[in-house]
């Protein structure tokens, strides 16, 4: 199997990468390549040109500060886990990249390539989304700042322009008295998910005061669903509420069926360990 | 029908420089075998799935059939010829992890045991002395349709050991 012919850029800069991405219609940009390069091996994608970002200077940082952790477009997933400091500040990060794929994969597939591939059975798009976080592109037009909930169009299609490069992404730190978890049902650990859910909970004392649900892989895009009504009152179904807002696909790997039975299963177990996340925080708070 | 662009590329592998023309859409895997004649490295999926491809890039373990030979410029790569321990032999003497292998019957047809070899190596760098869980965990992304895998765990377990002994001066 080999790739379609392309012509290749290597750049240097970000502003030539910009410009050349600006002037060629059909080019693509290339990071990791983990999940381009399958589709060129087998003839999915056929772009006119290649433009390689492994070359530019200060993409490949994992910073974390106060507010949240800023992930550059070339760190890898592997750096991203790798980060006891962003683990800390956002723990479902960790939690939904042990998931994604396999270490070998982790090494070189990137975290913001992830994300703007937007593939809805992918981890890190839904955590964007389930975390309220955003992603800075550039062009040569300038910069911007894209929220997540404005980020997935389409299956594998994102609202990223054409000319346009995402540069960082940014996860918000979990806030005090929240908490957040994340489980998935795949038939190998490292292989797509057949359904995948993170919680995102927030207390006060006993109280939940605001409970949302992200899945993967159940509809073609990220999608994220308030949950609050339905754990507030005693007699409410987090997992029906989800479902109303979703639409489980059938294919190869499991029926609509089964993905909706998966739903029903992993929604309160993973808001259940949310919740109790939570509340050892809240804990820690106050016996540090 | 116009001629592919060449790109000249300086492949830095198993220590030593590999000068090669190739198109862009060249794979590691394939400029590996074809352009550099290491053969060692085998190519089963081609879209990162079976683990076969494996090498070591700076150290790292990556797929060599989800890289570019043109995007591998900067890096040093090692294939499973280049895991081989110099003892001041012609032949060199096996690393731990292949004599791992040859010890344990870790390997039948021998197709998927390059990528085991790469992987298990980095592996044990990181985890030098892994559980039963752990070593399953280390090899989870590499495919092998003879061995059912049990003989793969008890090499990687065994390959530990080596490198213990080795360490020690035992072996």
């Amino acid at each position: 199997m080999k790739p379609a012919p392309f012509a290749y850029l290597r750049p240097a800069t970000l502003e030539e990468a910009l410009a050349a991405l600006a002037g060629e219609q059909g080019a693509k940009v290339l990071a990791g390549g983990q999940s381009l390069v399958p589709l060129l091996n087998m003839r999915l994608a056929a772009p006119s040109m290649l433009i390689d970002i492994n070359a530019l200077p200060d993409l490949g940082h994992v910073r974390v500060a106060e507010d949240g952790v800023r992930v550059g477009a070339l760190a890898r997933h592997a750096e991203v886990l790798g980060s006891a400091e962003a683990e800390q500040a956002q723990p479902l990060l960790a939690m939904a990249l042990r998931h994604v794929a396999h270490p070998t994969i982790r090494n070189r597939g990137t975290t913001v390539g992830s994300i703007v591939h937007a593939d809805a059975a992918a981890e890190v798009p839904m955590v964007l989304r389930l975390l309220e976080g955003s992603v800075d592109v550039a062009s040569v037009r300038g910069r911007r700042t894209i929220p997540a909930a404005e980020l997935f169009a389409g299956p594998l299609e994102s609202t990223l322009a054409h000319d346009e490069i995402a540069v960082e992404a940014f996860f918000p730190a979990l806030a005090p008295g929240a908490g957040v978890a994340f489980q998935e049902i795949a038939r190998r650990h490292g292989d797509y998910a057949l359904v995948g859910v993170a919680a995102h909970v927030e207390t006060d004392g006993e109280a939940v005061t605001r409970a949302r649900v992200g899945f993967v892989s159940v509809s073609d895009v990220p999608v994220v669903v308030d949950v609050t009504d339905a754990v507030q009152d005693p007699a409410g179904d987090p997992a029906a509420t989800a479902l109303a807002e979703l639409d489980p696909a059938e294919d190869i790997h499991a029926t609509a069926a089964y993905r909706t039975h998966l739903v029903k299963v992993l929604a309160p177990r993973v808001l259940a360990a949310a919740t109790d996340h939570a509340r050892s925080r809240a804990g820690e708070a106050i016996h540090p | 029908m116009t001629t592919e662009q060449l790109h000249d590329v300086r492949l830095h592998v198993n220590g030593s420089v590999h000068e090669v023309q190739v198109p862009a859409r060249r794979l590691l895997s394939d400029a590996l075998r074809h352009d550099c004649g290491l053969t060692g490295t085998h190519v089963g999926c081609e879209h990162g799935v079976c683990g076969a491809c494996t090498v070591l890039v700076d150290g790292t373990p990556m797929r060599s059939c989800l890289m570019l030979a043109v995007s591998a410029v900067d890096a040093e790569i090692t294939t499973v010829e280049g895991l081989t321990e110099d003892d001041g032999t012609a032949q060199g003497r096996l690393s731990p992890v292949q004599q791992a292998f040859s010890d344990c019957h870790g390997l039948q047809c021998g197709f998927c045991t390059p990528g085991f070899l790469t992987t298990i190596t980095a592996g044990l760098r990181e985890t030098p002395d892994p559980t039963e869980d752990e070593a399953r965990e280390m090899i989870a992304g590499n495919l092998c349709r003879c061995t059912g895998y049990q003989n793969i765990v008890k090499s990687v377990l065994r390959a530990s050991e080596i490198v213990a002994e080795r360490e020690r001066g035992e072996a």
